[in-house]
């Protein structure tokens, strides 16, 4: 037992959880808190907004695979956080948001920069604290890196009132915590897992559906077995894009509103379907009714809510996805259950594929989506990881950046939340600081949060932007000219601002890149610098991402390019 | 269709708004709710009624499990469980003879007559939703000034582990 205030006693615990860096923006309600950083070794990276903050936090957390720690202050620096805080609960990444708040009497006395923090984020979050004494603090921490990691990771908001930070008590910092109501591990039961395979193996046309939960459990390797012993072709959602290696034989790339042609097709043909770690998202599956009638469902998820919430499943695996594919792999050694590849489904698959890629119409334009991409793909070490802002480019990133290293490839899939890639990218690079960092980005969606130029240059987090600009808010202007009869409002963006000299402003490095020679040359200077770089490729704002599966209906009306 | 789920929750303040605003945010119905604090004062048990299809009612029972303050949600069977709901009606008295006629039906439910006037009566029922039902339907004639309702309240029959 130690006695000292709250604000330190939270710069204790988060310590002992690991915590080496902080992303955030100090403010009234939190300067007990960053008076305690300044006295601690925990690194603080200065965002510019608060969204950008949580952002970054959710990269972090995304690729290191434990909590990014993102602060704010109370009122407007809270429901700043709002976005990200749901950008990050939507795609199960975990991370922690603190929050100040107004001092407990000031609590619902409109007192300035209040805001109800904890009412507002309930929906959005896996959990929430407002301790409220100081005395609370490193139980509340505690729970909060739990419950954030574990299971179905998520974010958790501890709300601070400003003299609980303040105020001292003698501080217990405890090794363990239970939860009474929050049951995490769950054994996988065996018997399902059975069924599962015997499933698999009566099948005629089986198909592996790897979800985000894939990524988030990191049962890459699992994966692959599972598919190579059973030689099952491997599609992915677009949140579990990468989590099977995209030039691998068995795989098909993502399927959905604009997944593959060829991923979409076998989708539509198979009798028997693998979802692991997939929540059957409407903009993977098209529509829901029309998937469960022709389908057998296997469904395995960390999430017990998940089974059957949009599908009707027959046989269904609740636990974490690697243990349960690694229980799979080890019944199929052991029983020595291993299938050729002569089979008629998986020469139906190849054919499929091979006619896709040979046939399948690429847009005629020197700077077209697919050329940028297999450009940027080309001179791209495998390792470097990457992450793509929302729009037009971001479903290109999908069907034409092809992710061989998996588990490298990270997006606001669920929320689809503008402006994430390129915080989420600064984040990512803080956990890796090694590898190449790029963010795939629109101009519509990097302008959003570009003034995190300050924090890539300033802090050292040189990444990569590769800004495929069409001077419109491109997925919109898509729509509107494929269903509201080219009534163009609201989407142009006039060639404002100039990225090259946005990046200079910031003293980061700018580049146009006008042709695909341009752009390998220009992806190389970015890899040799320890700078940020902008790289701003103008293309036809014309370009429609196709195929495209229009939303409410299902996979197999898939509009290919004519 | 019809169910009863019985959830024990931490006692703790915002429970109540979250499983209320699951509810909400996942276009669940909420029919009745009722909550108390329980034999251990650290937990309150909350009686949900709900509306829905075989596939709504199981996915809202998975997703009040999946909250961290939920300590165990059971859905309860009406056939092995006492449910009850108590009522408190105020029922127009227009003449002096149908003050009698009020009160008899009361003593016909078992009611309890609390707040004799002139021009009314305030009675108390505790049953099932089907026997408050006949007896409004019973009293409507006279005219219903006011109501009050708790909401279900709910246990499983038998001991504990016995069912």
């Amino acid at each position: 037992m130690e006695k000292m205030s709250g604000a330190r006693s939270l710069m204790v615990a988060l310590e002992k959880e690991g915590v080496e860096l902080v992303f955030g923006l100090p403010g009234g309600a939190n300067l007990p808190i960053y008076d305690e950083l300044y006295k601690s070794n925990i690194r603080h990276i200065l965002a510019r907004h608060e969204q950008s903050a949580a952002h970054m936090a959710d990269g972090f957390g995304r690729v290191s695979r434990r909590p990014g720690v993102c602060f704010a202050t109370s009122g407007p620096g809270a429901t700043n956080l709002v976005t990200g805080i749901a950008t990050a609960q939507a795609d199960s990444a975990p991370m922690i948001a603190v929050t100040g708040q107004v001092p407990l009497k000031m609590i619902g006395k409109d007192a300035f920069q209040e805001s109800d923090i904890i009412g507002i984020s309930n929906p959005i979050v896996k959990y929430a604290f407002q301790p409220t004494s100081p005395a609370e603090i490193p139980e509340v921490v505690k729970k909060a890196f739990y419950i954030s990691s574990t299971g179905r990771p998520g974010p958790v908001l501890i709300d601070i009132p400003k003299d609980v930070q303040q105020n001292e008590a003698e501080m217990k910092f405890p090794d363990d915590i239970k939860i009474k109501g929050y049951h995490p591990w769950v054994d996988p039961d065996i018997a399902e897992i059975e069924r599962a395979i015997e499933m698999l193996l009566s099948a005629e046309r089986p198909i592996i559906l790897a979800g985000g939960g894939v990524i988030i459990s990191g049962a890459f390797a699992e994966l692959q077995s599972i598919a190579e012993l059973l030689m099952i072709p491997v599609v992915t959602t677009f949140k579990g894009k990468g989590s099977f290696p995209e030039n691998h034989p068995l795989s098909l790339g993502p399927i959905g509103m604009h997944g593959h042609a060829e991923a979409n097709k076998m989708m539509v043909e198979a009798d028997c379907v693998l979802a692991a770690g997939s929540r059957f998202s409407d903009r993977s599956v098209g529509t829901f009714e029309e998937f469960e009638k022709r389908l057998k469902i296997i469904h395995m998820d960390v999430d017990p809510a998940e089974i059957g919430k949009n599908q009707t499943t027959s046989v269904a695996v609740v636990g974490d996805v690697k243990t349960s594919l690694r229980i799979m792999v080890k019944m199929l050694i052991q029983k020595t259950i291993k299938r050729g590849g002569d089979y008629p489904w998986l020469k139906r698959v190849n054919e499929t594929k091979e006619y896709y890629r040979e046939n399948l119409k690429l847009y005629n334009h020197p700077l077209g989506a697919a050329k940028v991409l297999r450009k940027l793909r080309e001179v791209l070490p495998h390792q470097s990881i990457v992450t793509t802002e929302v729009g037009q480019h971001q479903m290109w990133a999908s069907l034409f950046f092809d992710v061989i290293q998996p588990g490298t490839f990270f997006s606001s899939t669920g929320l689809g939340t503008m402006g994430w890639g390129f915080p989420a990218a600064i984040g990512a690079k803080a956990a890796k600081p090694g590898v190449p960092v790029v963010d795939i980005a629109g101009e519509g969606s990097f302008n959003m949060t570009e003034n995190s130029l300050a924090v890539s240059v300033l802090d050292n987090l040189p990444v990569i932007v590769f800004i495929m600009n069409n001077f419109s808010l491109g997925m919109v202007a898509q729509w509107q000219r494929t269903f509201y009869d080219r009534r163009m409002i609201g989407i142009d963006l006039k060639n404002c601002p100039d990225y090259v000299k946005i990046a200079q402003a910031y003293g980061a490095q700018g580049i146009r890149a006008e042709s695909l020679d341009e752009i390998g040359n220009a992806v190389k200077t970015a890899l040799k610098s320890d700078i940020a770089t902008v790289i701003d490729i103008p293309i036809d704002p014309e370009e429609d991402v196709l195929p495209f599966v229009a939303p409410g209906t299902p996979l197999k009306d898939m509009i290919l390019p004519s | 269709m019809w169910a009863i789920i019985s959830v024990l929750v931490e006692n703790k303040p915002g429970v109540l708004f979250k499983v209320t605003n699951l509810f909400r945010s996942r276009n669940f119905n909420i029919d009745s709710i009722s909550v108390g604090v329980t034999e251990n004062p650290e937990y309150s048990r909350m009686t949900i009624t709900t509306i829905g299809d075989e596939k709504q009612v199981t996915q809202i029972i998975k997703q009040l499990d999946k909250m961290i303050d939920t300590v165990e949600v059971m859905r309860l069977d009406e056939k092995m469980s006492v449910y009850r709901e108590l009522v408190l009606m105020k029922i127009k008295v227009s003449k002096p003879s149908e003050s009698m006629e009020i009160m008899n039906l009361a003593n016909a439910f078992g009611c309890k007559v609390h707040d004799v006037r002139k021009t009314s009566i305030m009675i108390e029922i505790t049953a099932t939703p089907d026997r408050i039902n006949s007896l409004e339907d019973l009293v409507k004639g006279y005219g219903i000034l006011e109501i009050a309702r708790t909401g279900i309240c709910a246990l499983p029959r038998g001991g504990i582990n016995e069912s």
